[in-house]
């Protein structure tokens, strides 16, 4: 079956049985591997795509339902890596094993579009669905605060991060 | 594993092609004194730890894996540091597997850091040193008056300067300096060390640029995946091969005949094909009959029947035994006594398991993201029939380790299947294939009997330890050292262990052992700090100011750590301002060289809804962390990994197999779970050691001693979420 739709803004028209998943369209067919695969049932959010602008898990996405849809996919953030969550995730080194924050960055993306300012609480429940299994979770809500143009913290404390506070041994 | 301990290191430098030096050391297996110097063979050009071409670009090479630890970027640090460039200069190349060339390639046991911590800076400073040297015989001047800064040479009297990518071709030909004397820097002098490093890779993961195992692809490349038998070792009896061959997209459909270790290449059905997902998709067609074996009638309760049984008895063998512990225990003025148990986790990486093989012309080519390289290769080698040498091994990013890819059970599975088809194939598992057929971290059972005096100390310690194994031989990662704390520390001290056979593989998870251990025993600690009447810092401290003999861990460190932990959580005032149902918790745990002391703020609704408030961790890994960024950051994402852990993580064993197999019944930490932890280290006079383990332990004792304090519910068993916690 062949269904078209554009991806990153470039029209694509694949030619896969309807019930293939968008993410192996993406992955396999066009070759754009940011979109991880996780687990499959929708629960990790690796591969959360831009589905007409909404994040969308695709791992479970028939790509029939993509038929004349607007995809984005992680590549498709900025021409060169410079999206404001992008710098931000690089300033503020969030990654660690890097294999979830396609989807994070994605679902953050799709977040701020529709509330440029969220609240801590809005940004857990806008990213529960995000499993980091590092566990890079409070740099990335710093990520998204910082990309927003918001305070560090919510409170303005150094929530999170002592910096690696030093402290000398009382013997030396 | 090799260590690098007194063993003589090689310094091999050679021209590059078109200008520019090389350069890469060897550490020697063999104790043999030298240097090969120039002149070595043009082989060894391909893999080396500097490139220095003669626009000035520094190439460092990795040769660790990256599982998320930050080795890529540490590890040049080092490098970089002592070579006396910019980063900015810098560029981060990931080595491939050559034991000819690099030692040590693995990830495990945050051994990175100590084991690299001079050797990568004395290259550095070798390389150094000959461009210096370069620029002195230039200039014809001593080498003792030039001075670097920032990659450039300065001659301190002419004031002549000349870039490193100038002297770089020159310097390929200067003398190659000891490495074992070389000097270092002083670390007064650092910039690179010490400082906030962000990953090399940032850039590449946020663009979404291949860089993971699963990315890799190769032309022609065809997709397997491998159908084991659910119940762990269990072997093929028939299956409707002819069938799914025929099934759209699939192109090959056979059985492997496995041995019998559950570390090696298991019986299964391939079934490969043309796209991963069509060839997934056929396996919802595939009927393979097993033939279970014995493992099917094992279970985590039956596991928990027999350790109840066990305790009935005495332990079947000692581990430790100083004093007397039953007549200590007999003459304590309180005793506690109680049994605690933790199940086993799955390691669940995001990346699922999968590797990349080529068979042609008696070779294998791998690539795979893999913790040992190393013992891959062995065991493709030996399963396989193949030589060593003939199997190649590239190694690429990878989306979580953990310890779960220290086995390399899918790289047998993917050399197997690749020697069976023409042309590239990539094995990737389903997270349920994941999840299903993981190297375990062992469940374990404890029945504590702990005994203090009338002035409130610890006297008395009884520890029946029913884990895994044969004979007296424990299961991988089932064990406990006969040095674990607080023995040593308690007189009249008894660790004994009984072990159950059984048939489920198991192996290292982040912190193996202590992950499990700290639970107990800093749970029971603090169960007997209550029974005494003492603060459970106090109580700690008093414990850690004893004089003791022996190997283990440092008292003074630990007493650092703990103090150091008290006084930033403010614990001894704010404790007691808190409100019915918050609690603060502590602890503390020895592993991995590292020293960790953590303080858990959790409150629990009326309801039993647990939420973790904050999380205070106090480190002491020596005296220069390397990478202030990463180094907070591992310690945040260990501590948040212990919470999760203990929150909601169990895996079943029911007939023989996991019961779970996805993230909807295997809970792992969600964005609105995760605390703010705060990161304090103590900087002791000690080298610095490994990070990405040591902080996760003493986390699941501060938070159930948390819940403790909040509601007065002892958690033993875990994970927390089968307990109801609510109060009134």
């Amino acid at each position: 079956m062949k269904v078209s739709f554009t991806v990153n803004g470039e029209p694509v028209s694949v030619d896969v049985p309807p019930e293939m998943p968008l993410l192996w369209v993406l992955r396999d067919v066009l070759e754009l591997k940011g979109t991880k695969f996780g687990c499959g049932i929708a629960q990790c959010g690796a591969c959360t795509v831009h589905l007409n602008g909404n994040a969308t898990r695709s791992c479970v996405l028939p790509v029939s339902q993509a038929e004349g849809a607007e995809v984005r996919t992680v590549e498709g953030l900025s021409p060169d890596g410079t999206h404001a969550l992008q710098q931000a995730w690089k300033e503020l080194d969030v990654p660690q094993c890097g294999y979830c924050q396609a989807g994070q960055l994605m679902s953050a993306a799709a977040l701020l579009e529709r509330n440029g300012s969220p609240t801590d609480q809005e940004i857990d429940a806008a990213m529960n669905g995000n499993i980091c299994r590092c566990a890079t979770y409070l740099r990335i809500k710093q990520g998204i605060r910082a990309a927003a143009g918001l305070p560090a913290t919510e409170d303005g404390s150094m929530e999170g991060s002592a910096g690696g506070a030093a402290h000398p041994t009382p013997s030396s | 594993m090799k260590t690098t301990v007194s063993r003589r290191q090689f310094l091999r430098v050679s021209a590059l092609a078109g200008g520019g030096m090389l350069i890469a050391t060897h550490l020697d297996a063999f104790g043999i004194a030298g240097s090969l110097g120039e002149g070595a063979p043009a082989e060894e050009t391909l893999n080396a730890f500097i490139r220095i071409t003669p626009d000035g670009v520094v190439t460092i090479m990795a040769k660790n894996p990256e599982i998320g630890q930050g080795v890529k970027t540490m590890l040049p640090m080092l490098i970089a540091e002592e070579l006396d460039v910019d980063w900015t200069d810098v560029r981060v190349e990931q080595a491939s597997f050559d034991p000819d060339k690099y030692d040590g390639q693995f990830a495990g046991g945050s051994n990175a850091t100590p084991q690299a911590w001079l050797p990568m800076r004395r290259v550095g400073a070798a390389t150094r040193t000959m461009l210096v040297a370069a620029a002195a015989q230039e200039w014809d001047v001593p080498a003792a008056d030039c001075e670097t800064e920032a990659g450039v040479v300065r001659h301190r009297g002419s004031g002549r300067s000349a870039g490193y990518g100038e002297l770089a071709t020159r310097a390929a030909a200067m003398p190659a300096p000891d490495l074992d004397a070389v000097p270092l820097k002083d670390p007064a002098e650092f910039r690179i060390i010490g400082s906030r490093i962000p990953g090399v890779d940032n850039h590449a993961i946020v663009t979404g640029e291949p860089l993971f195992g699963i990315d890799f692809t190769l032309p022609g490349m065809q997709w397997a995946v491998f159908q084991k038998c659910p119940v762990f070792g269990g072997k093929v009896r028939d299956a409707n091969l002819d069938h799914v061959r025929g099934l759209p997209g699939v192109t090959h459909a056979f059985v492997v005949e496995g041995g019998d270790s559950l570390n090696g290449l298991l019986d299964g059905v391939a079934v490969v094909g043309e796209s991963w997902w069509a060839t997934n998709r056929a396996r919802r067609e595939l009927e393979v009959t097993w033939d279970e074996g014995p493992t099917a009638s094992q279970s985590s309760e039956g596991f928990a029947h027999q350790a109840a049984e066990l305790f009935e008895g005495p332990a079947g063998f000692s581990v430790r035994s100083d004093g007397a512990a039953d007549d200590a225990l007999a003459g304590a003025a309180q005793v506690v006594e109680a049994e605690y148990d933790y199940p086993f986790l799955s390691h669940a990486t995001l990346e699922p398991q999968n590797c990349t093989a080529h068979y042609r012309n008696g070779r294998l080519e791998i690539w795979a993201p893999t913790q040992t390289p190393q013992s891959g290769r062995g065991l493709v080698a030996r399963t396989l029939g193949l030589e060593p040498e003939e199997i190649t091994i590239h190694l690429q990013r990878i989306g979580g380790g953990f310890g779960r890819r220290l086995a390399n059970d899918y790289m047998v599975e993917a050399a197997r299947i690749a020697m069976e088809v023409e042309g590239p194939v990539k094995l990737l598992w389903t997270r349920e294939d994941d999840m299903r057929h993981d190297f375990y971290r062992p469940a374990g059972f404890h029945r504590l009997s702990g005994g203090v005096d009338d002035q409130g100390r610890l006297v008395a310690w009884k520890n029946h330890f029913v884990s895994f194994g044969e004979d007296e031989s424990f299961a991988s990662s089932a064990g406990v050292s006969a040095n674990e704390f607080p023995a040593r520390f308690v007189p009249d001290f008894e660790l004994g262990a009984s072990l159950i056979p059984f048939g489920i593989p198991t192996g290292a998870l982040r912190a193996p052992g202590s992950n499990g251990l700290a639970f107990v025993y800093q749970s029971f600690i603090d169960e007997l700090a209550h029974a005494a009447g003492r603060d459970p810092v106090d109580f700690r401290l008093e414990l850690l100011s004893r004089e003791v003999e022996g190997q283990g861990l440092d008292p003074e460190r630990m007493r650092g750590v703990l103090e150091l932990a008290a006084e930033v959580s403010g614990w001894h005032t704010r404790r007691g301002q808190l409100p019915r149902g918050t609690g603060m918790g502590v602890a503390f745990h020895f592993s991995h060289r590292g020293y960790f002391a953590e303080v858990v703020q959790a409150s629990v609704s009326p309801e039993g809804d647990l939420t973790v408030d904050r999380v205070w961790a106090a480190g002491d890994v020596g005296g220069q962390i390397i990478n202030e960024s990463n180094a907070e950051h591992q310690t945040q994402g260990a501590v948040l990994e212990g919470i999760s852990q203990a929150l909601g993580q169990e895996i079943t064993i029911e007939d023989g197999r996991a019961a779970q197999g996805n993230f909807n019944v295997y809970p792992l930490l969600r964005h609105a779970q995760a605390a703010p932890v705060e990161v304090h280290f103590l900087r002791s006079d000690n080298p610095p050691t490994g990070l990405g383990e040591p902080p996760l332990p003493p986390a699941i004792p501060a938070l159930t001693n948390a819940i403790f304090d909040a509601t007065g519910h002892r958690v033993r068993s875990l994970p927390i979420n089968k307990h109801d916690l609510s109060w009134s």
